[in-house]
C-alpha cells in the first residue's frame, strides 16, 4: 500500500528526483476556518474595524490637538520666551508688565528679540452677531511668526490700513465670504487682506492676525506691552546662562524655553483639561472592544472547530502546532481589519480636512496601529488558546 | 516535552503493552474500565479488537494510540517506551508512529480530500517531493483520486472513510488504529473499506488494529482479540496456511488465548 502511495505519488509529480520538502497546511486550514463561517468573520471583521477606525481618529485628534495647540509656537523660531508669570498656555494670554523688549535685547547672549501681542477679542460679524476671536499681533516683516498658508491676498498686505488676516476654516464662524470683507474687532474696522487655509485653533477661537502696533491698538495696550517676548540668542551663547540673567532681571514674569512653553501648553489643554484624557480613554475603549469581540468570535470559531482541533491533537499535533493555527486566524483577522479599518480612518480624516477638528494620520501612528491591531488579535486569541489548550484528544472516539 | 525512551522489543512487534490498567476518577466514583492488559501487535497484521459496549475498548485503544496514559502498566510504541511521557511526549509518538481512523471519519470539513492528507503530512513535519501530487498519490493507492479536490461534504461515508485511510497512511506510520471504522458505513463499503484496511496491513513494516464490534469484520481479520469487563477474554489467530472456505477473506483461525478467570487474575491457555 505505501509502494502504491509512493509510485502514484511520483507519477503525479512527473518528477519524483526532487527535493522534499515540508508541508505547510496551518495557514491553509486557519484561512478555511476563518471564511468558513462568513458571519463569524464579519462580525469579527466589524469588531476590528470599528476599533481600528476608534482608535485611529481618537489618537489622529490627540496628534491633531497637540498640532493645534502648538501650531504658533511651532511656527515661531525662538530659542527663549518671556511670559506672564503662571502663564498656562499660548493660548492663555495676559499682558506682561511691558519694556521686556529692551531688558532682554539688553541682556549679555542676546541675539534679537520679537514681542508678540496675544489676546482675546470681540469680533462682530459683518451681518450681525459677535463671536470672540484670538487676536495675533506680530512683526510680520521681521519676526517669525506670521500667518502661513497664506492662499489669499498677501502678508505684505497687513500694511494697509485696518488689515487682518484669517484662516478660510472659520470664514461661517466669523461671518465672511473672504478676502476684503469687513468686520470689527473690539468695535474698530478691520478688513480681511490676507486668507490662509488649515490654520486652526485647540480652543475653536479663530485666530485673527495683524500688525504689532494694531493689536496694541485693538487691545488698548501700551506701546511698550506684549504678551511674549521671544528670545533668539547670539550664536554659542550659554541658554542656561541667558536664562538664568533673564529671570534675574525680569521678576514676575517667566522665563520657558521653546521646548518648555510648547509642553506646558500642551499638557495644559489636553491634560488639566481632561481633552487629552477623554481622547486617551475613547481610544482604550476602542481597543477593549475590539479586544472583546475578536476574543470572543474567535473563541466562538475555535469551539466550532473543536472537534477538529482534537482530532489535531488525535493525529499528533503538538500544542504549539494548534496554538500557531488560532493565532494565524487571529494574525488574518488583524491584517484585514487593519486594511478596511485605516482606509475608513483615511475617509474619515478626508471628510474632516476642511471642519475645525484636526485628524492627523502620520506613518508613525499607522505603525502603532497595525502594532497596536496584530497586539488586540493576539491577545484576544488567548481565550481560544486557552479553549483548546484544554482539549481532550480521547474525545475523538466519541464523536 | 519528555522524549521517549528506546527499548529493545522484537523486530515484528510494533507495539507491546504489558499489564495496563486503567483508573478515572477515585473513591467511590472509581471507575476501572482496564484491568490488566497484555497484547502485541505485530507487522503485517490486522488484528479486530471485539467487545461488547463498555468493554473498555476504546479505553484501550486510547492508551495504545498513546491518547491516554495507562494508571499502571507498560507501553512500547515502535521501540519506544511511553513510561513517564507527557502530553506532549505522548503526541510526539503518535505524531511519528501512529494514524488514526476514526468511526465519525473526523475529516477536516473546510479542507478537501487532498488537503485533508496534506495537513496529516504537515503536522507529521514528512518532507515530500510534491505535497499535492504525494496526497493525490495517497488518494490514488484508496481509489479516490477522481474525489482529490471534493470536500468532505460531497463524499460518501465509504469515500470519506477511504480518505480518512489515507490521510492516517500520510508519513508512514508504522501503526494503524482505526476505531470502529465500518460502524456508520453500509455493507458494501464497509467491506471496501475493511479489504482496505487489510491490504494496508500487509505490508510487513505496519500493524493495524481495529476496534470494532461489527461481524462483518471477522474475515478480514488476521487475529481477534476480545476483551470484555477490562480483560482480554480471548485471541484468535488467523491459519494462513488453512484453505478458505466460503469466504475468500476468511483464513481458518485457532484460538491460541483464553478467558478471564475467577479473583481478579487471568491465566492464558494456549491452544493448537
Amino acid at each position: 500500500m505505501q509502494a502504491q502511495i509512493d509510485t502514484a505519488a511520483s507519477n503525479l509529480a512527473g518528477h519524483p528526483a526532487g527535493k522534499p520538502k515540508l508541508v505547510k497546511m496551518a495557514g491553509t486550514l486557519a484561512y478555511r476556518n476563518l471564511f468558513h463561517d462568513r458571519l463569524s468573520l464579519t462580525v469579527t471583521l466589524v469588531g476590528i474595524v470599528f476599533s481600528v477606525v476608534l482608535v485611529a481618529v481618537q489618537c489622529g485628534l490627540y496628534i491633531g490637538s497637540e498640532r493645534m495647540i502648538a501650531a504658533m509656537l511651532d511656527q515661531s523660531k525662538g530659542d527663549l520666551w518671556v511670559v506672564p508669570y503662571g502663564t498656562k498656555s499660548f493660548d492663555d494670554p495676559s499682558f506682561l508688565i511691558g519694556h521686556e523688549k529692551y531688558a532682554v535685547l539688553s541682556t549679555p547672549g542676546v541675539g534679537a528679540a520679537e514681542e508678540l501681542v496675544v489676546n482675546f477679542s470681540n469680533w462682530r460679524k459683518p451681518k450681525g452677531g459677535t463671536t470672540a476671536v484670538l487676536l495675533v499681533g506680530s512683526d510680520h516683516e521681521n519676526g517669525t511668526l506670521k500667518p502661513w498658508n497664506v492662499v489669499g491676498g498677501s502678508v505684505a498686505q497687513l500694511d494697509a490700513p485696518d488689515a487682518v488676516a484669517v484662516d478660510d476654516t472659520y470664514f461661517t464662524d466669523l461671518g465672511i465670504d473672504g478676502l476684503g470683507d469687513t468686520a470689527e474687532v473690539n468695535d474698530a474696522r478691520v478688513k480681511v487682506t490676507a486668507v490662509t487655509h488649515g490654520i486652526r485653533s485647540f480652543t475653536t477661537l479663530p485666530y485673527v492676525f495683524t500688525t504689532l502696533d494694531r493689536a496694541r491698538n485693538l487691545l488698548a495696550a501700551g506701546e511698550n506691552q506684549a504678551t511674549y517676548t521671544l528670545v533668539r540668542l547670539t550664536r554659542g551663547a550659554d541658554a542656561k546662562a541667558v536664562r538664568k540673567r533673564l529671570e534675574e532681571r525680569l521678576q514676575d514674569r517667566e522665563v520657558l524655553t521653546q521646548a518648555e512653553f510648547r509642553k506646558r501648553s500642551v499638557d495644559y489643554w489636553l491634560f488639566q483639561t481632561g481633552a487629552g484624557a477623554a481622547l486617551i480613554a475613547g481610544a482604550a475603549l476602542g481597543m477593549i472592544v475590539g479586544v472583546v469581540i475578536v476574543a470572543q468570535t474567535l473563541y466562538s470559531s475555535t469551539k466550532d472547530h473543536l472537534n477538529e482541533f482534537a482530532t489535531l491533537r488525535a493525529l499528533g499535533a503538538s500544542a504549539g502546532y494548534i496554538h500557531k493555527v488560532i493565532l494565524i486566524q487571529a494574525l488574518m483577522s488583524a491584517l484585514l481589519g487593519y486594511s478596511v479599518g485605516m482606509v475608513l480612518s483615511l475617509l474619515v480624516i478626508w471628510a474632516s480636512k476642511d471642519t475645525t477638528l484636526l485628524i492627523v494620520m502620520t506613518p508613525g501612528l499607522a505603525v502603532l496601529l497595525f502594532a497596536l491591531t496584530i497586539g488586540m488579535c493576539v491577545i484576544a486569541a488567548i481565550s481560544a488558546i486557552f479553549k483548546v489548550t484544554r482539549i481532550d484528544p480521547a474525545g475523538v472516539f466519541s464523536r | 516535552m519528555n522524549e521517549a525512551v528506546a527499548t529493545t522489543a522484537a523486530p515484528n512487534i510494533l507495539l507491546e503493552a504489558e499489564g495496563i490498567v486503567k483508573v478515572f476518577g477515585s473513591g467511590d466514583h472509581e471507575v476501572r474500565p482496564l484491568k490488566g492488559i497484555n497484547l502485541k501487535l505485530r507487522a503485517g497484521e490486522l488484528t479486530l479488537l471485539m467487545g461488547p459496549s463498555g468493554s473498555g475498548k476504546t479505553t484501550l485503544l486510547s492508551i495504545l494510540g498513546c491518547i491516554l496514559s495507562p494508571t499502571e502498566g507498560h507501553l512500547i510504541v515502535a521501540g519506544n517506551s511511553t513510561d513517564g511521557l507527557d502530553a506532549e511526549g505522548l503526541a510526539n509518538l503518535r505524531r511519528k508512529h501512529v494514524g488514526f481512523v476514526f468511526q465519525g471519519y473526523n475529516l477536516f470539513p473546510t479542507m478537501t480530500a487532498s488537503e485533508n492528507v496534506m495537513l496529516a503530512l504537515d503536522v507529521r513535519a514528512a518532507a515530500v517531493v510534491d505535497p499535492p501530487g504525494h496526497a493525490v498519490g495517497a488518494l490514488t493507492a484508496v481509489g479516490l483520486e477522481h474525489r482529490a479536490r471534493a470536500f468532505p461534504a460531497k463524499l460518501s461515508g465509504g469515500e470519506k472513510q477511504r480518505v480518512a485511510i489515507a490521510r492516517a497512511l500520510a508519513g508512514r506510520p508504522s501503526l494503524i488504529l482505526a476505531d470502529e471504522p465500518t460502524a456508520a458505513l453500509d455493507a458494501e463499503n464497509g467491506r471496501a473499506v475493511m479489504a482496505l484496511l487489510s491490504q494496508v496491513a500487509k505490508d510487513p513494516t505496519r500493524a493495524v488494529l481495529a476496534v470494532t464490534h461489527d461481524h462483518r469484520t471477522i474475515p478480514y481479520a488476521d487475529r481477534i482479540i476480545r476483551i470484555e469487563d477490562g480483560y482480554i477474554v480471548s485471541e484468535e489467530q488467523a491459519d494462513k496456511t488453512a484453505t478458505h472456505t466460503n469466504d475468500s477473506h476468511a483464513p481458518k483461525r485457532k484460538r491460541i488465548v483464553s478467558e478471564r478467570p475467577l479473583g481478579g487474575r487471568y491465566r492464558i491457555r494456549r491452544h493448537a
